[in-house]
């Protein structure tokens, strides 16, 4: 089973290179692509079964033993992150494919498009089963530069406005993050992720301090937490309907993941908890103002998308198993339902010609089927029972209130409150867009409308454009796969579960990556 | 760890400089500013390899003690080609970006000053997108003629023709 691990990476990557050669022949480039991201989910799966069931898998690449050598490792926390990425990965290139085909390929232009897309999945699936702190940067740094290209995708003035705050942002952290890297390897001389946590003990707590504030930064900028997530709503609406759901669905969801392997392995102490859960009440109630404040669907929903990155960053501060195992779920949940929302936005600007609030009307009438593939993702998102928003929050709440101190009381408030918050913006979006006569959107007087923020650069879309089977039938298996969530709540809240008690205190990492005992230090590194 | 002063205080000067460019405007700047930023952190990873010695080649010889530590200069050596390839990146959108608009300036959100001037918000402007654009420059073109105020543009409008993506 162990073979199967570096394939995840390997299989993109040689992916991208074949989509790159036949850049002149679309068809079969988009065969490869489709081709390349199915063989890496049915992997994912296999893996997430394998590693489920037995042991986790660890690979010593090119043979090298653990301290000295990368490893990669799947447990089932990084099985269950990369099944989900691919699926998305997959749902939403086949909405793009349609969108492509439908359009003669003006937005995603076929030769840089999909090679681009397949490096994107490499460097998220390389984060996810990296091994060491390195491996990590690089993980992230394939997959940052990938989105640099695809967020500015068509070179328009808009997109390269947006872009250029993205990618300096993104610059910001990832430095950030490799200053953090060498100052980790001056305390402890290692970059292996396992190594490090065991050696971490014997540093002095003030510099411990400093180097866990450091990496919090720098995955903070990447998670987009507040108050570092000034840069998300302004960059993520401009690009492409496609690219906006990936990038909402997965990117930020590796920052999370790396502060979850943050606070679990390298620094399980619980010094900064207290902090932690401040800066994700902060993260929930901001984001969630500023989702009320916007009329139009991509500026809202890339604020929600902020504020619930505060209910994944509420569990991991938590600093229990429970808090953490929700915290998996919530990320799974959220994955899923806020690429769905993003692609049936994109359907939405379709039928619409916008996607403002102000000017949407009618879309029930227009097309039923839209309106039910926003609704219940919408719904979800709220947390509407029995939906698995309303199951991820509440297993959060649950371990917030096993923790029980009145912090955690108060992010409970926070948390109903922001869910009520979540539900009134996205409703409102459904009362004037679907639910709103066509007739009524001109001279329309409501106390909805009044003070809400308009899109910048707002361009109107030509109408009447056709919405291809492929595009909606993409945006109904995300519907059908957040539903499955609920269906299958049990199984995957389990895996969740046993993920997060793996993840309490270091130790079963560190057994995973050396079953026979830690080398001694003056053994390994210097 | 012994520490070598001269380097430190090349990095502590590199990084202050870094910074500096990276919070002009400029977009040249800020691509200067990283360059700068990026071989401070370069430079604090040589730091961090403490002090220097001889080739770490196993010859039967050299004991470690003298060896100088090599995984260092291996994440250097990573760090130099992302750095490489991001300002090859950051070179041709700043030369877009001089195309579409004859500046390199980094702009604010509009709607983030429209609220600053106690607004609601931007009117959205409408496009007629005349006879179906798939050209690139095309589209490029008719984004750039929405996005310029009436009144300023004029004589400067550059025109992006020919513009081969």
């Amino acid at each position: 089973m162990n073979a199967l691990v570096p394939l995840v990476v390997m299989i993109p990557l040689i992916g991208a290179a074949l989509a790159l050669i036949l850049g002149k022949r679309p068809a079969l480039q988009r065969i490869v692509t489709v081709i390349v991201l199915a063989v890496v989910l049915v992997v994912g799966v296999l893996m997430l079964i394998a590693v489920d069931t037995g042991e986790p898998l660890v690979v010593e690449v090119g043979g090298w033993a653990a301290p000295y050598g990368i490893v990669l490792i799947v447990d089932r926390l990084a099985a269950l992150m990369v099944v989900v990425s691919a699926a998305v990965l997959l749902a939403v290139l086949v909405f793009s494919i349609g969108q492509g085909l439908a359009d003669g390929h003006d937005e995603t232009p076929v030769s840089i498009y999909y090679p681009t897309y397949l490096i994107l999945a490499t460097g998220v699936f390389n984060a996810f089963i990296a091994g060491d702190l390195f491996n990590l940067y690089v993980g992230f740094e394939i997959l940052l530069v990938s989105s640099y290209v695809l967020i500015t995708l068509g070179g328009t003035q808009a997109r390269i406005r947006a872009g250029v705050t993205y990618i300096v942002v993104s610059l910001v952290s990832s430095m950030f993050f490799l200053a953090s890297i060498a100052m980790i390897y001056g305390a402890v001389g290692t970059v292996n992720i396992a190594q490090i946590s065991q050696r971490m003990s014997e540093i002095p707590a003030d510099v411990q301090i400093v180097l866990h504030v450091m990496l919090l930064v720098g995955f903070g900028i990447k998670a987009a937490v507040f108050p570092l997530s000034f840069w998300l709503p302004d960059s993520y609406p401009t690009a492409p309907a496609p690219v906006t759901a990936v990038f909402a669905g997965l990117l930020t969801k590796v920052g999370v993941y790396s502060v979850i392997r943050t606070e679990t392995v390298i620094f399980p102490g619980p010094e900064l908890n207290t902090f932690l859960m401040i800066v994700a009440l902060l993260t929930m109630v901001v984001g969630v103002l500023g989702a009320v404040a916007q009329a139009d669907i991509k500026r809202l929903l890339s604020f929600t998308l902020v504020s619930h990155i505060g209910f994944m960053i509420l569990g991991v501060s938590l600093g229990s198993a429970i808090g953490t195992a929700a915290a998996i779920y919530y990320i799974v949940h959220h994955i899923v339902v806020q690429t769905t929302l993003f692609l049936a936005t994109g359907l939405i600007e379709r039928q619409g010609g916008s996607t403002s609030i102000n000017k949407l009307g009618g879309l029930l009438a227009a097309s039923p089927v839209i309106a039910i593939l926003f609704f219940l993702p919408a719904l979800n998102l709220g947390g509407i029972p029995p939906f698995s928003g309303f199951i991820g929050k509440l297993a959060l709440f649950e371990a917030s209130a096993e923790q029980g101190s009145p912090l955690a009381y108060v992010l409970i408030g926070a948390g109903a409150l922001v869910s009520l918050l979540t539900l009134y913006a996205l409703v409102r979006v459904w009362n004037l867009a679907f639910w709103r006569g066509a007739d009524e959107v001109d001279g329309y007087e409501s106390e909805l409308l009044t003070n809400l923020s308009e899109a910048p650069h707002g361009v109107s879309v030509k109408k009447s454009r056709t919405t291809p089977r492929l595009m909606v039938g993409a945006t109904a298996a995300m519907v059908a796969l957040g539903v499955a969530l609920t269906v299958f709540a049990g199984p995957l809240y389990g895996i969740a579960a046993r993920a997060g008690e793996n993840l309490e205190g270091p130790s079963f990492y560190v057994d995973i990556v050396f079953p026979d005992g830690v080398p001694a230090i003056g053994e390994g590194g210097k | 760890m012994s520490v070598s002063l001269v380097l430190l205080i090349v990095m502590a000067v590199l990084y202050a400089c870094g910074i500096y460019l990276m919070l002009e405007r400029s977009m040249t700047r800020v691509l200067l500013g990283f360059l700068l930023v990026g071989n401070a952190t370069n430079l604090l990873i040589i730091i961090m390899a403490g002090k220097p010695g001889l080739a770490p080649i196993y010859d039967g010889e050299t004991t470690v003690d003298e060896m100088t530590d090599p995984l260092p200069q291996a994440l250097i050596l990573t760090a130099i080609v992302i750095t490489f390839a991001v300002s090859a990146f950051l070179l041709a959108l700043i030369y877009r970006s001089w195309r579409l608009e004859r500046e390199d300036n980094v702009e604010d959100d509009v709607d983030d000053v429209a609220m600053r001037h106690g607004e609601n918000g931007v009117v959205a402007e409408e496009i007629d997108e005349g006879p179906v654009a798939t050209d690139f420059s095309e589209r490029a073109e008719a984004a750039l003629e929405a996005e310029l105020d009436p009144a300023s543009e004029t004589s400067t409008t550059p025109h992006p023709k020919g513009a081969t993506e």
